[in-house]
């Protein structure tokens, strides 16, 4: 049926997907919306706010089967997830955490990620104690930790300054270098996007459906700010052809 | 400490200041009531009495717990549970205690078995109610997480929904304790031969005002000593990971 490569591969084929408002009719919050990735690719879903992306995520993940459509992911779909809020669990200690989402990681795993990610000094502090850019950093340490075969990111750098967004976007460009995995990044910030991945998704306003594909030139690799025009030109240009 | 202290003298000087006014037929003073202590203490009653209520105490109350933190947690995870259970639920919290108790020793015989059903039923839909608002309450967003980092039912349970459970928990124990052995007194009263409970009913027919305090006094020492030893380390355990005010 499927071809040869396709069992790693992620394929989103969603005919459309729609809430009951509680006014009685019926939300519509995607429309028809299709992409595929092979191993490996980092993609971003770029879309204004409200659009659906979360939404998307959420079928992805397998937390909302209430859609007409079909998704399949990477075959042994161990997924790693990091949502817009940390959402750590309180009472839990950082290490316990991450451990309990991933029973498997070693010893050195753990320590690795914790090392590259600068949690080292707070394996034993519980959530409570921790800055939001320290919590994100847990969420994405947990994420990594399960060694996913898919890696979906809310907007996971939301809601903190730029200086320390752009860090982290670093550190998660360089975990990602390290181990290699399909990634799906969900953001409304066109910089991150270009940052992080191989290939931007430009999503259309609710009902949500994609409305170009952009490739990234050797991503996650600085940029020149000529380069950086360029690529926002043409962003620019596709969002307002998709329009007319 | 020292405000707790102060609290607890005024309370022993309001006694004695009652007890003059009253007369020791009626309200025999703080020193009567120690020395009764002492006296039952010294013929082994007090120990024995107080064993046997305590026991009673205790097994009620982790039949009732157990039971109603189950039933409450299904009914409020699951709509279908929660509509079949409630009529059940709001005819026993509206059933007084003592039809219960009656009814459990014409049932059931002037037996153990009768005396701690009836306890555990009289607090069973208090603990129900109680942790079924807890599970109403979990959040969906650490579900989600749970759900999708596969975590096995185990480690949900006893990671992510029970620390959502402990406050309801506590609450439903806290209240449950108190509730418990005021009932285990009537049921001894009624239908038991030994017990706190059996040991009042005997000093009321005896209009013996100094036993009836010693007993209860003694008991209220014991249900305060498991508070501070047994529950409020427990619950400044399970509350670890709670930010500390400064």
């Amino acid at each position: 049926m499927s071809p040869a490569g396709a069992r790693n591969r992620l394929d989103v084929a969603i005919k459309q997907k729609s809430y009951r408002a509680a006014s009685g009719g019926r939300l519509q919050v995607l429309g028809e919306l299709a992409l595929s990735l092979e191993s490996g690719a980092v993609a971003a879903l770029v879309g204004p706010s409200g659009c659906g992306k979360t939404t998307l995520l959420r079928i992805i993940a397998g937390l909302d089967h209430d859609f007409e459509g079909g998704v399949s992911i990477p075959a042994q779909g161990m997924l790693g997830m990091v949502f817009q809020e940390p959402r750590l669990l309180p009472w839990r200690t950082v290490e316990q955490n991450v451990r309990l989402a991933a029973p498997d990681a070693s010893e050195d795993e753990v320590e690795m990620l914790f090392a590259a990610l600068g949690l080292a000094a707070h394996r034993n502090h519980f959530p409570g104690e921790l800055s939001l850019g320290l919590a994100r950093r847990v969420a994405l340490a947990r994420a990594f930790a399960v060694k996913p075969d898919l890696l979906l990111l809310d907007e996971p750098f939301v809601s903190l300054d730029n200086a320390l967004a752009a860090r982290l976007r670093d550190e998660l460009a360089e975990l990602v270098k390290r181990r290699p995995v399909t990634t799906l990044l969900v953001t409304h910030n066109v910089e991150e996007a270009i940052d992080l991945a191989d290939r931007l998704y430009l999503l259309s306003a609710s009902p949500a459906r994609v409305l170009a594909e952009v490739p990234i030139a050797r991503p996650r690799t600085p940029h020149n700010p000529e380069q950086l025009a360029q690529l926002r030109q043409e962003i620019a240009r596709q969002i307002n052809r998709a329009y007319l | 400490m020292g405000a707790r202290l102060i609290s607890l003298a005024l309370l022993i000087a309001v006694w004695y200041a009652g007890s003059q006014l009253a007369g020791a037929r009626l309200l025999p003073d703080p020193q009567a009531v120690a020395l009764a202590i002492v006296e039952e203490a010294r013929s082994g009653a007090l120990a024995f009495n107080l064993a046997a209520t305590l026991a009673r105490v205790a097994v009620a109350f982790i039949v009732a717990m157990a039971l109603g933190s189950i039933t409450g947690f299904v009914m409020g995870r699951s709509q279908v549970a929660d509509r079949l259970g409630d009529p059940w639920l709001i005819v026993l919290l509206n059933l007084p205690a003592l039809v219960i108790i009656v009814l459990a020793y014409v049932w059931a015989g002037l037996t153990e078995t009768a005396a701690i059903a009836a306890v555990a039923l009289n607090k069973l839909p208090i603990a129900t109610v109680t942790v079924r608002e807890g599970a109403r309450s979990l959040d969906r967003a650490l579900d989600d997480m749970a759900q999708v980092f596969r975590m096995s039912g185990w480690t949900r349970m006893r990671h992510v929904v029970l620390p959502q459970l402990a406050p309801y928990l506590a609450a439903a124990a806290r209240a449950g304790l108190s509730l418990v052995w005021k009932i285990v007194l009537i049921v001894e009263l009624i239908g038991r031969p030994n017990g706190v409970g059996f040991e009042i009913g005997v000093a009321f027919q005896l209009f013996d005002v100094t036993r009836i305090l010693a007993y209860a006094l003694a008991f209220v020492a014991v249900m305060l000593a498991i508070e501070t030893l047994l529950v409020q380390p427990l619950e400044r355990h399970v509350a670890r990971w709670r930010p500390q005010p400064a």
